[in-house]
């Protein structure tokens, strides 16, 4: 399936999650968020939301700035 | 005119404190009364120095997209510190992307507090009042400890106050600027009227325009660029630390007033004199 992560396009075998996506760009989670379709998604809950064909994921995270 | 026997101002109780003159703030006391940002500065070993020069307790980080080149990690320098991180949303224009970005960094920070900035435009970068309010009253029914970046408008600093702001933190002039506090007169009314912390935030281009901003009354002082751009940053940090220091020494120990003309401090005749 086609999806975005951080804006780029990138295809995932059907059936991936959240979870997936974020292992696209990290394996590390730790303060790291997640956005999937302009909604927070609970790192408990990566691992079981399933991704949709043109979803919109965003993994963020803090960096310097402000 | 103030007498010991007058009722005492809001103000005046809050600049009285307690024993050892902690900033009470969103629920916890911070010693430091200067609080960092972490934009601008040249790596991430600067910024370290920094930090501890400036005696912080509290730094506020930006969110973005995770960069998987990217080297280090400014939490890890903060931790390390043992300084409070305090996410900010640097970058949004409008109280969605603010909302939407303070919820992520409370998911990736574990932290409910949020220094929120919706800025109108690039050029200026001047927060947007109607933004900003509408953000804050979604943030602060959501739980968040809401720390609003506000222009210096008395009218808006009460409203947020009363829409359940922690704080409010007006600029004393744009972001980066340098130009220091630019209505001193605003700051002292925000000061006046509020109930909750006033934290100068934006605009200070030096160690005098901080210690201005404590005698002005404020709580506290944000700043970044005045450090992380200057030629020495750390030794700019320990400027700062004292100037906030300093500043809030003169605001509790009272100014003496303004005068037109000369006051003498030594006796007003001298031995012989007149005769």
């Amino acid at each position: 399936m086609n999806v975005t992560i951080n804006g780029n396009p990138c295809r995932l075998p059907e059936g991936a999650t959240v979870a997936h996506a974020v292992e696209v760009l990290t394996s590390a989670v730790a303060g790291v968020a997640v956005a999937l379709n302009d909604e927070v998604v609970r790192r408990g809950a990566w691992d079981s939301t399933p991704l949709g064909e043109n979803d919109r994921v965003e993994v963020l995270t803090a960096v310097q700035g402000g | 005119m103030t007498s010991v026997t007058e009722p005492r101002t809001a103000d005046e109780k809050r600049d009285a404190g307690p024993a050892d003159d902690a900033l009470a703030l969103g629920g916890e006391t911070f010693a430091s009364r200067l609080i960092m940002g972490t934009g601008g500065a040249p790596s991430l070993e600067v910024l370290d120095e920094a930090l501890a020069a400036s005696g912080t307790e509290i730094t506020t980080v930006a969110m973005r997209r995770l960069d998987p080149s990217a080297r280090g990690s400014v939490l890890d320098v903060l931790r390390a510190r043992g300084v409070k991180v305090l996410p900010n949303t640097a970058g949004c224009y409008t109280a969605g992307e603010a909302v939407l970005t303070a919820r992520l960094a409370r998911e990736a920070l574990g932290t409910p507090w949020v220094k929120l900035e919706v800025i109108s435009d690039e050029r200026t970068l001047l927060p947007d009042p109607i933004e900003t309010f509408d953000a804050a009253e979604r943030l602060v029914a959501d739980g968040f400890v809401v720390l609003p970046y506000i222009g210096d408008d008395p009218a808006l600093a009460r409203r947020l106050e009363q829409a359940g702001c922690a704080a409010v933190m007006p600029l004393g002039s744009p972001i980066g600027s340098g130009l220091g506090i630019r209505n001193p007169h605003n700051i002292e009314l925000i000061v006046e009227a509020a109930g909750v912390p006033v934290i100068l935030d934006a605009g200070i281009g030096t160690a005098s325009d901080a210690a201005l901003a404590m005698e002005l009354g404020c709580d506290a002082v944000l700043l970044a660029s005045a450090v992380t751009r200057a030629r020495r940053p750390g030794l700019m940090a320990a400027a700062m630390k004292h100037a906030v220091t300093a500043g809030r020494m003169a605001r509790l120990a009272g100014r003496i007033p303004r005068r037109r003309y000369a006051e003498a401090s030594s006796p007003a005749i001298a031995a012989g004199a007149h005769e």
